[in-house]
């Protein structure tokens, strides 16, 4: 791995999709253990990358899940094509959650999505509109 | 305590187990959950985890944090692509009539420990 960022998956997340929701970050899962990446690092890493996910799955139209290496570090986007988050803030807020109830009904919706995101990563950036969806980006940190 | 005695203390019908695979490796500690970022939260390696949800996304958790065993409550039965992802990722399916609260508690008082409540160490 050199200090520029390789491109390691790019797989689309559809819609509702709960059968297949959770591949991306299988995928990713694996690529990461055979790269060698230590074991509590694909953890934390499985972990945001199956919340973003589910949560495409759950509360968006489709979208992708992207993930990038360097020696340095880790960087998972995950975008959508909307509807967006209304309020980005309380999104953050541990049990807040817009999820109907048949999603809870399947263990969803807690609540707690973004908020085990943002324990995990080491950086997190969310951008989110009616017009242009949403957009995560997360840095993991792969140095220390 | 290991598997073997957990399938015992709580009757439990095997769904999936790999073929010729061991059920004697230690279970040190188990969670009960039927909400799956509760699971995502908290969860160790290794952990044994009681639910009364049956879709396929019970595994797909179960896999992230590397639970390898699922035992299925109040008798419930996973659908058919549950098992499927099972097998495909080798995560143990069993069933058991006993309800989430009972369940748990027969495996607490044999010796099972509450999971750790510390989350995945970081840097920060």
């Amino acid at each position: 791995m050199s200090l520029q960022k390789q491109q390691i998956l790019n797989k689309e997340i559809e819609s509702f999709d709960f059968q297949s929701g959770g591949e991306a970050s299988s995928n990713l899962k694996n690529i990461l253990r055979k790269l060698g990446v230590p074991s509590q690092t694909v953890r934390k890493t499985a972990i945001i990358t199956y919340e973003l996910e589910m949560n495409v799955v759950i509360h968006s139209l489709g979208g992708e899940l992207t993930a990038l290496i360097s020696e340095e570090e880790l960087e998972i986007r995950v975008d959508d094509s909307g509807p967006g988050i209304e309020d980005l803030d309380k999104a953050f807020t541990a049990g807040y959650s817009t999820a109907s109830d048949e999603i809870r009904e399947m263990g969803f919706g807690a609540g707690m999505g973004l908020v085990n995101v943002k324990r995990y990563a080491d950086q997190i950036d969310v951008k989110s509109s009616k017009e242009e969806g949403t957009h995560v980006k997360v840095i993991i940190n792969l140095t220390n | 305590m290991n598997l073997k005695t957990v399938k015992s203390l709580l009757k439990t019908e095997t769904i999936f187990e790999e073929p010729g695979g061991k059920d004697d490796f230690e279970v040190k500690n188990a969670c009960g959950a039927d909400l799956m970022s509760d699971v995502l939260a908290f969860s160790n390696e290794k952990t044994l985890l009681l639910t009364g949800l049956t879709n396929p996304q019970v595994v797909r958790t179960a896999e992230m944090v590397g639970i390898k065993v699922i035992i299925f409550v109040r008798g419930k039965e996973p659908q058919i692509e549950t098992i499927s992802l099972a097998n495909q990722l080798n995560i143990f399916l069993y069933s058991t009539d006993k309800p989430l609260f009972e369940a748990c508690g027969l495996l607490y008082k044999s010796g099972i420990g509450p999971e750790e409540m510390n989350y995945i160490e970081t840097s920060k």
